[in-house]
């Protein structure tokens, strides 16, 4: 009974299957057509057109101790947008968030103590404010504000002696930090108003077991090649990025939009990839994404035209 | 009488029969340049021929799903859509139209989804 359903079931896939094929080749028969290529603008998420400048603050990063989720994000993204986005990147040192959020533990935006203060914007756009306060720190001697002028790496003011973040619950306690208005209007306010770019990076290492299918080559007695598909059991580890951009508006202080992400990627355990490579390999998977955000976008197709 | 009014019937018949046939020859003309300037990058001309195609015959389903291929191409996604589904409710089995709207939402669908993510990731940072 049930083969003969199934087989009724497979007639009757084959019957469509045939039916639409000599439809459109009835169609193309009778009809005129033309496949032309198109793209199709995607239009951005956010709406940033009020913005001529961007600032990638910085990162409440966590997980493995290998890769500065902070350090390299910030820089990750800045170099992005420098190149895709018609947005001006300002330069500068990246925001010890871990450490703002920090000293503000939990508390309402209305009770918060001073943005800690990034160095200066290499483009000379810093606001008055916090030039001067650069020039009392330099004097100091608290900052090193010359770093990225000479090409180096933005530095991030690491606190020494706050709790590691190994996983997704320990960034919670930091998260306040993305809604505290006064905050995010001071930093908007020493930078002229920019879109500010900010969030949460997790970079653990992951570990997996199971049965995969590979394909394999093999020969048979003629020497003819032929790739079969072979099921292993199989110990593989390697990495998942998660990161939450938060997008936010430099003249109100106010988040605008925020985005969660999650790649992951897994090799032999008998290979070793270093994780900063990994890291940079599931940057780039989400990278359009990202950018999308923020300008638009074209997707290349084909479609068919009519007469 | 019932022979006048049948006579009436067959000469209105008649005539409409060449005006409906006209309507569709002065479109096919439109659909023409369109696909001509189309071809050559001029998609805003030739969304003007494609839309005084579908002013002339509006149940032109080919002007239709070429005018919907130039919305998608100007990003008027909307716009886009209605064309499409006007197009395939005149000729529901023709299967180039159902292709290309087949192509369209599975670039609408993933622009839409990403909007709904969004909008949840907003209501719960």
């Amino acid at each position: 009974m049930t083969g003969r359903l199934a087989r009724i079931r497979r007639i009757a896939r084959t019957t469509r299957i045939l039916s639409s094929v000599a439809a459109i080749l009835l169609i193309a028969g009778c009809t005129n057509y033309y496949e032309i290529p198109i793209e199709t603008p995607i239009k951005p998420k956010l709406d940033v057109s009020a913005f001529q400048r961007v600032l990638v603050a910085g990162f409440i990063a966590g997980g493995t101790d290998d890769v500065d989720g902070n350090l390299e994000t910030t820089r990750l993204l800045r170099s992005q947008l420098r190149t895709k986005s018609d947005l001006r990147v300002i330069d500068t040192d990246v925001l010890p968030l871990m450490e703002v959020a920090n000293e503000t533990p939990g508390a309402p935006a209305e009770a918060k103590a001073e943005p800690t203060r990034p160095a200066a914007a290499s483009d000379g756009s810093e606001g008055k404010d916090a030039k001067e306060g650069r020039e009392k720190e330099e004097k100091e001697g608290k900052t090193d504000t010359k770093a990225e002028s000479r090409g180096e790496a933005p530095q991030t003011a690491t606190p020494d002696k706050l709790p590691a973040i190994k996983d997704a619950k320990d960034l919670e306690p930091y998260e306040h930090i993305f809604a505290d208005v006064e905050y995010w209007k001071k930093i908007g306010e020493e930078y002229q108003n920019p879109l500010i770019v900010t969030g949460t990076v997790m970079f653990t290492p992951h570990q997996r077991s199971g049965i995969v299918q590979r394909e394999e080559e093999v020969y048979d007695s003629f020497g003819r090649r032929r790739v079969v598909p072979v099921r292993t059991y199989m110990e593989r580890k390697g990495y998942i990025l998660q990161p939450k951009f938060v997008f936010i508006d430099g003249r109100t202080g106010t988040v605008m939009h925020s985005e969660n992400f999650r790649e992951e990627v897994l090799y032999n355990a008998n290979q070793s990839t270093p994780a900063l490579s990994s890291y940079f390999e599931l940057m780039d998977r989400l990278i359009p994404s990202f950018l999308s955000t923020l300008s638009s976008q074209k997707i290349k197709g084909t479609r068919v035209l009519l007469q | 009488m019932r022979t006048r009014v049948l006579t009436i019937f067959l000469l209105l018949g008649a005539t409409a029969m060449p005006l409906a046939a006209d309507a569709r020859s002065d479109a096919k003309k439109q659909v023409e340049f369109g696909i001509a300037v189309a071809q050559r990058g001029l998609w805003r001309e030739a969304i003007y021929r494609w839309e005084r195609a579908v002013q002339i015959d509006p149940k032109y389903a080919e002007a239709l799903n070429d005018l919907a291929i130039a919305y998608e191409h100007e990003g008027d996604l909307d716009k886009a859509r209605v064309a499409y589904e006007k197009a395939l409710d005149i000729e529901p089995n023709n299967a180039l139209i159902k292709q290309n709207y087949e192509l369209f939402k599975e670039i609408n669908d993933r622009t839409t989804r990403k909007d709904t993510q969004d909008s949840q990731d907003n209501q719960n940072p």
